[in-house]
């Protein structure tokens, strides 16, 4: 296939040949649906872009043509200028724009009454616009949709949106082609079949990979701690490494982290090495400063989260560092794609372990990437809570039948399996409420007319719904702001939870540095400088990844193993002693070790099924425990082991472990349980049972808002059955719950136990006793700890007499 | 009477942990702020379908407490209905459920800002009620002594060694009792908020309830 003259030119001028894989999207430009999986850098965006600019070459479609969806604002303003570039330089007629939550107003109504050709967005953006009535208009030329990242969003619910989106999409533009731009993934069929529209085939087409990456684990003169995620130990070596290259990604897996880390390496940082950092929860401003400065090449290092984990090019990253164990392989592989964006340059990692069960992490992790062996959880079927928000901007865009939108909803890969019924009982969720009382009758959120179709009661809750559109689930933050006369510079945000834990005169970190607490103004966390060396409290919350299933299958067949020659000294002799004092973990067996240490008698649970899963279990057996009369005290949970300590001894674990009594439990204990009315506030949301947004009540936190925990406790006492409570259960379970995986580790060990009886604590269990996150086990133990602080705060203020409490 | 007992302008209250007011001598109850009513407003607004049992759970908390205290005369201070037309809208178990909790003693509806004006439900409709030496508002008014009033859904923080614990919070000082929000469907206003620090005297305690009541001094 020739290119006609202009791209020809194009690509001679530069010296350039077309990749084979760009040339392949060319030739399959008509197929319905291609995912196009390739390394960064590998010319992949040119590659899912060619076809439309080769149809819009000769100037004569009018409106829009081509839909780009990113999971990230930035990415899109970002290929935005990378396609602009080429499109001058050829004098190509397009018109190409960008569309997000960040566009001003003025221009988002210009693109809906005069679309450009190319319209770059992101998945919420696409669903706010699909919900309007002039949507057809909007979407009339529309002829192909570019989902770039797509592995990026594949596993979330933006996903699932974003299918639903393109299945809006497809109906009003049957011909519609699919192109999917994805890095490397373990399972390229499961993205195919969320990309296609269900049962369309979906080619897929591999790039040449590039060279295997060079990764290592980095070398410390210190052995990592027992215990902990700081790598600490690994600042002096660390900084050799900036030193040594031009420039370094330093990859955390928590903001926290990265905030604690940031802090020590400054205060190391005796070369004045210019470094900054770079998350989730600093301020757009200081972010975009950062980045900035990045692409100028001024820094020599940024510490990060998962926020630089998409493709935006950096240009000359020369090093990839990883902080902590990767968790999960596929990530830590595109993680260290971030290094050396030129194609065919192999990229340069280097693994830094934070403890010492880490470091068997890590080599696990670097044998799974030189096996090529990424890892995965298959993801069940597309939520519910996603498709009642579908259903209700439907409903904004105009009135639909029933029996229409199923069919249009089946045809999003997601959702192919999905029952009538359920169906049905997310339209009356959306209409009615779903309540077994019915009380809305009069005021219905949907109303059906004469003919059948479904329509707003009231067209002006359409905006309420608009406002609402996404599945982004941000918690409750609060920004940070010095403070000064007219409101001093924003640093970022903090948790709601964590903002009402400080008091006036507690300093932490954010950005970087420490700030002093001075008080709460209008939403605002209001902040001083403060010289302080070392914050009083240590940073705000963040999400916990799990170990992934492979991860840990590969870190019990290590420890099993006769010999570890791979390790470092210091982890085999600690595997070494583990061996000679106890045992070790086996597959298939459940491993159980049971001691007394300081008085107290522990039993440590080796299941290795990931943090969440530990620690849900350590919720369970504790609660277990309590019913046996081992009268338990509190447990820690990590992604390898779950410890358990109380006064009795643990001699039979066998009523403990028992399948059908732990699920009990789990039923039981679900019902009251913090992590399920979280995930309820979480999904409710996304169903739109909850809004974040209402017209004119920008000023929350007056008595207006209630919490969502009121409504979670009254569906549970009143309506037990509700599907909201359905799709909460049925997420925690996979969520933060996982009890999934341990159903999986105790069909697995399928009852086969060791206990091993030891007269103190063994080599492998030390690091439990050492970890943070204890968990007291006890009932009544808030209503001791408001009296017991009631009581010193009345003694304090000399008001102890004056009340007859 | 499980709860904090605490004097005000010489009457002997105890502000029990369900967030209502006990005045013995009186043989009285005080709730405030119940919302009754307020899923429906949301509906009829527009807004989502919340789970629309609110009002018989806030209505089965107070029975309890009525029973409890063996109540003779009961005043609701104000915001009873989430607007008028909740109170003329209530479906009828629910109206029948108030009428049940009527029968056989005083019923007072003192006026909110959400319910000005009588409704129908039955039971005496006030402004302000004056029973010496105390003095039932919805709205606290600077300056006045012996006053106990709502409106303001108190909440307070208290930060124990297990973390930060809020809770809705009775505030109390020398001159006045601001009562939490008893309704289900209610959220609360931050103690340290300047209304309320100013309204309230240095020394106000604030009153957390819950399981159990615990008096602490009020978190500024």
């Amino acid at each position: 296939m020739t290119l006609p003259a202009p791209f020809e030119t194009w690509f001679a001028e530069r010296g350039w040949t077309i990749h084979p894989h760009q040339r392949e999207m060319l030739a399959r430009a008509d197929d319905p649906a291609v995912l196009l999986i390739a390394p960064t850098g590998g010319g992949k965006t040119l590659a899912g872009f060619l076809p439309t600019l080769l149809d819009l070459a000769d100037g004569a479609h009018q409106g829009l043509h081509t839909l780009y969806i990113s999971p990230l604002k930035a990415l899109a303003a970002d290929i935005g200028r990378n396609l602009r570039a080429p499109v001058a330089e050829m004098g190509l007629p397009v018109r190409i724009e960008d569309r997000t939550g960040d566009t001003p107003a003025s221009r988002k109504r210009r693109q809906r009454a005069d679309p450009p050709h190319i319209l770059l967005t992101t998945p919420e953006s696409l669903a706010l616009m699909t919900s309007y009535e002039d949507a057809p208009r909007i979407f009339a030329g529309l002829k192909r949709v570019v989902v770039d990242e797509i592995h990026a969003i594949a596993e979330s619910k933006r996903g699932d949106q974003l299918m639903l989106a393109l299945s809006r999409l497809q109906a009003l533009r049957p011909d519609l082609r699919r192109v999917g731009l994805s890095a490397t993934v373990e399972d390229p069929r499961a993205i195919a079949r969320l990309l296609a529209r269900h049962p369309d085939p979906c080619a897929i087409l591999q790039a040449d990979p590039g060279p295997a990456p060079d990764i290592a684990m980095l070398e410390t003169d210190l052995a990592p701690p027992w215990a902990g995620g700081g790598a600490a130990h690994a600042i002096p070596a660390v900084l050799e490494q900036v030193r040594r290259h031009c420039t370094t990604l330093i990859f955390h897996n928590t903001r926290a982290q990265a905030e604690i880390f940031f802090h020590k390496l400054w205060l190391a940082n005796e070369d004045s090495l210019p470094i900054g950092i770079h998350h989730g929860s600093l301020d757009r401003s200081q972010r975009d400063r950062v980045e900035a400065a990045m692409v100028r090449g001024e820094l020599r290092a940024i510490v990060c989260t998962g926020s630089l984990d998409l493709g935006i090019d950096w240009g000359d990253v020369d090093l990839v560092i990883q902080i902590g164990a990767p968790k999960n392989v596929k990530r830590l592989v595109q993680r260290i794609g971030r290094a050396n964006h030129r194609y065919n340059a192999p990229s340069k990692a280097l693994l830094v372990p934070a403890n010492r069960f880490e470091v068997v992490e890590c080599i696990a992790a670097l044998e799974a990437v030189q096996a090529g062996a990424l890892d995965g959880e298959p993801r069940g079927p597309g939520p519910l809570d996603v498709l009642c928000q579908h259903i209700l901007i439907a409903a904004c865009a105009g009135p639909f039948h029933a029996d229409t939108l199923f069919g249009e909803v089946r045809t999003a890969g997601p959702y192919a399996g999905l029952a009538r019924a359920d169906f049905d009982a997310c339209l009356e969720f959306c209409a009615t409420g779903g309540y077994a009382l019915r009380a809305y009758d009069r005021w219905q959120r949907l109303q059906q007319r004469p003919d059948g179709a479904w329509q707003l009661r009231d067209p002006r809750s359409a905006q309420r719904i608009r406002m609402n559109i996404g599945t982004i689930q941000d918690t409750d933050t609060l920004k940070v702001r010095l403070k000064r006369n007219r409101g001093g510079a924003p640093l970022g945000e903090v948790e709601e939870g964590f903002a009402a834990s400080l008091t006036p005169g507690d300093t932490f970190l954010i950005g970087g540095r420490i700030v002093r607490y001075e008080g709460l103004r209008e939403m605002t966390v209001e902040v001083s400088r403060d010289a302080a060396r070392k914050p009083k409290i240590a940073t705000f919350m963040g999400t916990k990844f799990a170990t992934s299933t492979q991860l840990s299958a590969r870190i019990e067949d290590i420890l099993a193993q006769d010999d570890w020659p791979q390790l470092p000294a210091h982890t085999r002799d600690w595997l070494a002693l583990q061996r000679r004092m106890s045992r070790l973990p086996r597959q298939g067996r459940l491993l159980i070790e049971s001691f007394p240490h300081e008085g107290r008698e522990h039993a440590c649970f080796y299941g290795f099924a990931g943090r969440n899963a530990q620690q849900t279990l350590g919720l369970l057996l504790s609660k277990r425990m309590e019913d046996l009369n081992l009268h338990p005290l509190g447990f820690v949970a990590t992604d390898y082991a779950t410890l358990v300590w109380g006064l009795d001894p643990l001699h039979d674990p066998a009523p403990l472990l028992d399948p059908a009594g732990l699920r009990d439990g789990l039923e039981q204990w679900l019902a009251g349980n913090a992590v399920m009315k979280r995930t309820f506030r979480a999904s409710a949301t996304i169903a739109g049972l909850i809004e974040r947004n209402s017209p004119g009540a920008r000023k929350s936190g007056r008595q207006a808002t209630f919490s969502s925990d009121i409504l979670y406790d009254t569906l549970l006492k009143y309506d037990p059955h509700h599907l909201m409570l359905r799709i909460t259960r049925d997420e925690a379970r996979r969520g933060l719950v996982d009890f999934d995986r341990i159903e999986d580790m105790l069909t697995r060990t399928r009852g086969r136990f060791d206990l091993i009886r030891l007269d103190r604590v063994s080599p492998l269990a030390a690091p439990l006793l050492l970890e943070i996150g204890r968990v007291p086990v006890a009932g009544a133990a808030q209503e001791r700890l408001l009296a017991e602080e009631a009581e010193r705060l009345l003694q304090t203020a000399g008001l102890a007499a004056l009340t007859g409490a | 009477m499980n709860g904090h007992d605490f004097e005000l302008a010489g009457a002997r209250l105890c502000a029990l942990p369900s967030g209502a007011l006990w005045w013995r001598e009186q043989a009285l109850l005080c709730v405030s702020d119940l919302h009754l009513g307020k899923s429906g407003r949301v509906a009829r607004r527009g807004g989502t379908a919340l789970p629309p049992y609110d009002t018989r759970d806030t209505l089965s908390r107070l029975a309890a407490d009525i029973a409890r205290t063996e109540a003779t005369v009961v005043v609701c201070l104000g915001d009873s209905f989430d607007d008028l037309d909740a109170a003329a809208d209530l479906p009828a178990d629910e109206r029948l459920a108030i009428t049940q909790l009527q029968a056989g003693r005083r019923w007072i509806w003192i006026e909110g800002n959400h319910d000005p004006g009588p409704f129908d439900p039955g039971g005496i409709h006030l402004a302000e009620l004056a029973l010496a030496p105390l003095c039932f508002r919805h709205i606290a008014r600077p300056g006045s002594a012996g006053e106990v009033s709502g409106h303001y859904h108190p909440k307070a923080t208290l930060r124990t060694r297990g973390g930060a614990i809020t809770r809705p919070a009775f505030l109390a000082d020398a001159d006045r009792v601001v009562m939490p929000a008893y309704g289900t469907y209610t959220g609360g206003l931050r103690s340290r908020d300047p209304v309320l620090a100013a309204l309230m005297r240095p020394d106000a305690l604030a009153i957390l309830t819950g399981c159990n009541t615990h008096a602490v001094p009020m978190p500024r």
